[in-house]
């Protein structure tokens, strides 16, 4: 790579010198106009509800390329005092948090709500690989034993907000973490088997009522169709009615006449089924495959360990905000309140998920100017 | 001390072991999305048309459009029932920029009561924004032109018309037509058994009586449909297609209007009946109960007021009396000769001693005639033209009840005649059988005497008499009275008209067929000759007519006691009954009629000049009818007297005239 020839280091260089990622940004912009689209389509064709959106996307895109300007290693040194931090945010939250859809998620700063789970998405990644990239790869088992305690400290928090759909993302990005560090297959193979264990236990002792009830749903939604089926089945009915080239921008009848619920958020992506049909949800996934491709591919060329578990685990967990969105939405998993990434309307998520991508580009632009 | 650690690490390695460890989850991660496409290829792909349909079925919504009823006319196409638009004010509260200012300006522009605004209101909480309200059901045309003019200040507020059912004729047609009236739940659980709830789903009125609820499936027509798209919360977006409902058909009745309106002015400050019907067909050209009510105020929810007035009132309105039981009295003498005729037990020429008594052998009761002196010798025709009692207690005896209640049902006595309206009774012929079913008791022969002048248990409806007399005149030819004449199907290019075929019953055929003239031959004497009984209502007709008289008693006369009008209560006098039919050689017209409580003479002065305006009316000679004794002005009620029911009957004596 640093044998590249003159030519090829000066067509790179303005975007380098950006700290700029090309094709991440391509893919990333793609998704956000289509976004944008939809996000019209479903809000009932509301222009003012494109322009808040576009106004999120702008701040989430400034975000992006602000933290794209920090070098990766820096991270290193903020990794314990920040992850702390992030941990006493969490249990304050649940000491005073402000109370928003039956869950404590948020903190009242005064001047704004802030909300630290959402941080937590960026911090236990930094955190895990900083942990596990002290000793040399592949990990080992007391190493890893401590980083599953990292791991499951503020998962466990965020649970107990209750936040099924954050703390199962921050959860995985840990162990994607541990994953790619060459946790042992059999050391994995008993995770596996540690974990069907305590599902029991989950299920019986950690879960809320209406956690419990949404599997149950989630296992036959026909059983309630007017009440807790009501949102899988009408979407479900949206996206088969979508057939193959679907009913047509701003033609969807479950969305334009609002039988779907959660339309603009969560469910966005029966709106966008619905209307453009097998082929354009192929399109879709398509590009979020370049994307998840390219983070794979920036973090196999990542200049050392912990930003290679970094760069990993944030494009990992992007992957998994889409597979547990499309997945729930089209009746494959149990509802649970993740947006469909860079095209749901909505805020916080969509900076973290900036600031991560800023991360993966600080990743990729970086490495040839340091060590 | 970390550095040192870097330094030591064996780079390379380690980046193969993450390419491996990323190789392998990427792999992970294609398997996922193929999974996840492969989810969605079945719902999209597989499954397409079950997720079509229920897409469809979540927004295409199916609105009931009712058909519009068909309308009644009478034989010469005068209309009887009609649909007359009635404007209501509805409001649509979300199209309004203030609802309370709106309604309340309205209000005082339209004078609109207090308890409106306040149940408006009310119903305003409970329904969605986007649902009209009513806010006043019947507007005046006064207040409809009011409202117009000012409507532009009103956005969100309209006139909202709806056909409802009219009777021009109000009370002179309600016991033939009936009425329509708001379905109730009642009416409704039966829509639901006979499988009709789906026509009616956008239908408010139903055929409560009468002709509307006898011809109910004809006049309704079928429902038709709106389909249109809705929202989840079920607001109409637009409408997709337009299916409209088949009117119902048009039915053209039998009826005369005019001589519905003679029939009710003869029977005016009187309580009774009066049936014409056309002998050749069946038709029934007029049938008239006398008081009646108008059929309007039910149509559009009668008030307790009005309800408790005509449901308390003595008179009872709402009996149809055409169809109500009366002791027949002398009336049914012809049918008794002629049974007496045809099982041989007399001869034209067969002739009875009158002395002014009967008594039956070994027993002290007198049966009485209503001439105190007698009639002396009296023969077939006097017995008639005289109705001399005496001369049917004789028959009656010789007879016998079983074979008088055999050849009665011949004529259809104690049966329905088969009148294409539901209201009808069907009388009582008394036979030993009856009183053993009814009261369990044996018959007795004095009984078998009372009836023989049409009295004992034996009542029958003016319309039974009617067809009886129909049958006799036929010689034998029976016809079902009827209403309906044709119906019409309004279509968009012509329409059809369709007449009512009625089945012809089986005749009553007799021994010999020369018993028909004799009797038929009676009936003329007793109109034509003028010491006959019916001949005074007849005096100075231009048309050929016959007839019979007769005076049914209904109370209790003690034995030796006479009879005096004036001392009897109101509701004891007796019933004046009257049939006639006309021309005598080729009949197209039979009347009865039915008066009750007459406080003055019999049948043949207070029945028949009834059976002579409608005849006079029919046969087109006004004149006569003007100079005879029609100054009753057309009054609608009767005064204040008690009555009793129509079907109370009392077994003793008879005094016919």
């Amino acid at each position: 790579m640093r044998n590249n020839n003159e030519a090829q280091e000066q067509t790179y260089s303005i975007w380098q010198k950006l700290h700029i990622d090309l094709v991440l940004l391509l893919g990333i912009l793609s998704l956000m106009a289509l976004g944008l689209f939809i996000v019209y389509s479903a809000g009932g064709q509301d222009i003012d509800i494109v322009y808040r959106q576009a106004i999120r996307l702008g701040v989430a895109l400034v975000v992006m390329v602000a933290v794209a300007q920090i070098p990766p290693l820096s991270y290193k040194k903020w990794a314990v005092p920040v992850f702390v931090i992030g941990i006493l945010l969490l249990v304050s939250v649940l000491l005073f948090g402000h109370v928003g859809k039956g869950a404590q998620r948020w903190l009242d700063l005064g001047f704004m709500k802030f909300q630290p789970s959402e941080i937590m998405k960026l911090i236990v990644p930094i955190m895990i690989a900083w942990f596990i990239s002290q000793e040399s790869l592949p990990v080992k088992k007391t190493t890893m034993f401590f980083a599953f305690i990292l791991v499951l400290m503020p998962t466990l928090l965020i649970a107990k907000q209750p936040d099924l759909g954050t703390s199962l993302l921050i959860a995985s990005s840990g162990i994607f973490v541990i994953f790619l560090a060459g946790a042992s297959w059999k050391l994995i193979g008993v995770c596996v088997g540690l974990g069907s264990a305590f599902a029991p236990i989950l299920w019986m002792f950690l879960m809320k009522d209406y956690q419990r009830q949404r599997v149950m749903t989630f296992l036959n939604p026909e059983q309630d169709p007017l009440g807790s089926g009501y949102h899988i089945i009408q979407s479900k009915i949206a996206i088969g009615s979508g057939g193959v080239t679907g009913k047509g921008w701003l033609q969807g009848t479950q969305s334009q006449l609002e039988f779907l619920p959660e339309r603009h958020t969560d469910f966005i992506f029966a709106v966008f089924s619905e209307e453009f049909g097998l082929v354009g949800v192929g399109i879709l996934l398509a590009v979020y495959l370049l994307i998840v491709m390219r983070g794979l591919w920036i973090a196999t060329h990542a200049q050392d360990a912990f930003t290679k578990l970094l760069a990993g685990s944030i494009t990992l967990t992007f992957f998994v905000y889409v597979f547990v969105n499309i997945g729930m939405v089209s009746g494959l998993l149990p509802v649970v309140g993740v947006p469909l990434p860079l095209v749901s309307f909505g805020g916080t998520s969509m900076v973290t998920l900036l600031a991560g991508f800023g991360m993966l580009m600080a990743i990729s632009t970086h490495r040839r100017f340091h060590v | 001390m970390a550095k040192r650690r870097i330094t030591m690490r064996n780079h390379s390695a380690e980046a193969n072991l993450f390419a491996r460890r990323t190789f392998i989850i990427f792999m992970g991660v294609l398997i996922l999305i193929l999974i996840l496409f492969n989810n969605i290829y079945s719902l999209q792909v597989n499954s397409f048309e079950k997720y079509q349909t229920r897409s469809n079925s979540n927004r295409i919504k199916l609105l009931p459009v009712a058909p519009n009823r068909g309308l009644i006319y009478d034989r010469n196409g005068v209309i009887l029932a009609d649909n007359k638009p009635v404007y209501s004010l509805a409001v649509i509260p979300e199209q309004t920029e203030n609802l309370q200012e709106s309604i309340d300006e309205i209000s005082t522009l339209l004078n609109i009561s207090d308890d409106r605004k306040k149940s408006f209101f009310k119903s305003v909480k409970r329904k969605r924004r986007f649902k009209q309200i009513e806010l006043h059901p019947r507007l005046s045309e006064q207040q409809v032109a009011l409202f117009s003019v000012n409507q532009h200040k009103f956005p969100g507020v309209f006139v909202d018309a709806r056909l409802k059912r009219y009777y021009p004729f109000g009370k002179l047609t309600t016991h033939n037509l009936g009425y329509v009236a708001r379905i109730n739940r009642k009416d409704a659980n039966q829509l639901e058994i006979d499988g009709k709830s789906e026509n009616y789903a956008a239908t408010h009125g139903i055929g409560k009586l009468g002709i509307e609820k006898y011809y109910e499936d004809i006049l309704h027509g079928t429902i038709g449909h709106q389909e249109v798209e809705v929202n989840s919360r079920g607001r109409v977006i637009r409408t997709l297609d337009y299916k409209p409902p088949t009117p119902g058909k048009d039915l053209t009745l039998t009826l005369d209007i005019e001589l519905q309106m003679i029939a009710k002015r003869a029977l005016a400050g009187k309580r009774g009946a009066v049936v014409a019907m056309d002998p050749r067909t069946g038709d029934i050209l007029a049938m008239y109960s006398n008081p009646s009510y108008d059929g309007n105020l039910f149509v559009h929810g009668i008030s307790t007021k009005d309800w408790n007035k005509i449901r308390n009132s003595k008179d009872l309105p709402l009996i149809n009396r055409s169809v109500q039981g009366y002791p027949p009295a002398s009336t049914v003498k012809p049918f008794l000769a002629l049974t007496g005729l045809e099982e041989g037990i007399i001869t034209p020429e067969t002739r009875v001693w009158d002395p002014g008594w009967y008594q039956l052998k070994g027993l002290p009761n007198k049966y009485r005639d209503w001439k105190k002196w007698g009639h002396g010798w009296v023969d077939l025709n006097k017995a008639i033209e005289q109705s001399c009692n005496i001369y049917f207690f004789d028959l009656a005896f010789k007879l016998g009840i079983t074979k008088i209640s055999t050849m009665m049902e011949r004529f259809g006595f104690g049966d329905y005649t088969g009148i294409d309206i539901h209201e009808e009774s069907s009388g009582i012929m008394p036979s030993v059988e009856w009183k053993r079913a009814r009261y369990n008791k044996a018959w007795y022969t004095g009984e078998t005497l009372s009836v023989g002048i049409g009295q004992s248990y034996w009542t029958v409806t003016p319309l039974q008499l009617t067809q009886a007399l129909t049958t006799l005149v036929n010689r034998g030819k029976r016809r079902v009275p009827h209403l309906l004449k044709s119906t019409k199907e309004r279509s968009r290019d012509s329409d059809i008209e369709e007449e009512v075929i009625y089945e012809e019953q089986a005749p009553l055929v007799l021994k010999n067929d020369k018993h028909w003239d004799l009797i038929l031959n009676a009936m003329h004497r007793t109109v034509q000759e003028i010491s006959a009984t019916a001949h005074a209502p007849f005096k100075g007709a231009k048309y050929d007519a016959a007839g019979k008289t007769g005076s049914a008693q209904v109370a209790r006369i003690k034995q030796d006691e006479k009879y005096d009008a004036e001392k009897t209560k109101e509701n004891q006098r007796d019933n004046a009954m009257f049939i006639a039919f006309a021309p005598y050689n080729a009949p197209e017209i039979v009347v009865s009629v039915a008066i009750e409580n007459v406080s003055k003479g019999g049948g043949g002065t207070n029945a028949g000049p009834v059976a002579r305006q409608i005849m006079d009316q029919y046969f087109g000679n006004r004149e006569i009818a003007s100079s005879y004794g029609s100054s009753t002005i057309d009054t609608d009620d009767v005064a204040h007297h008690h009555t009793h029911s129509p079907l109370q009957h009392n077994l003793s004596t008879s005094h016919a005239e």
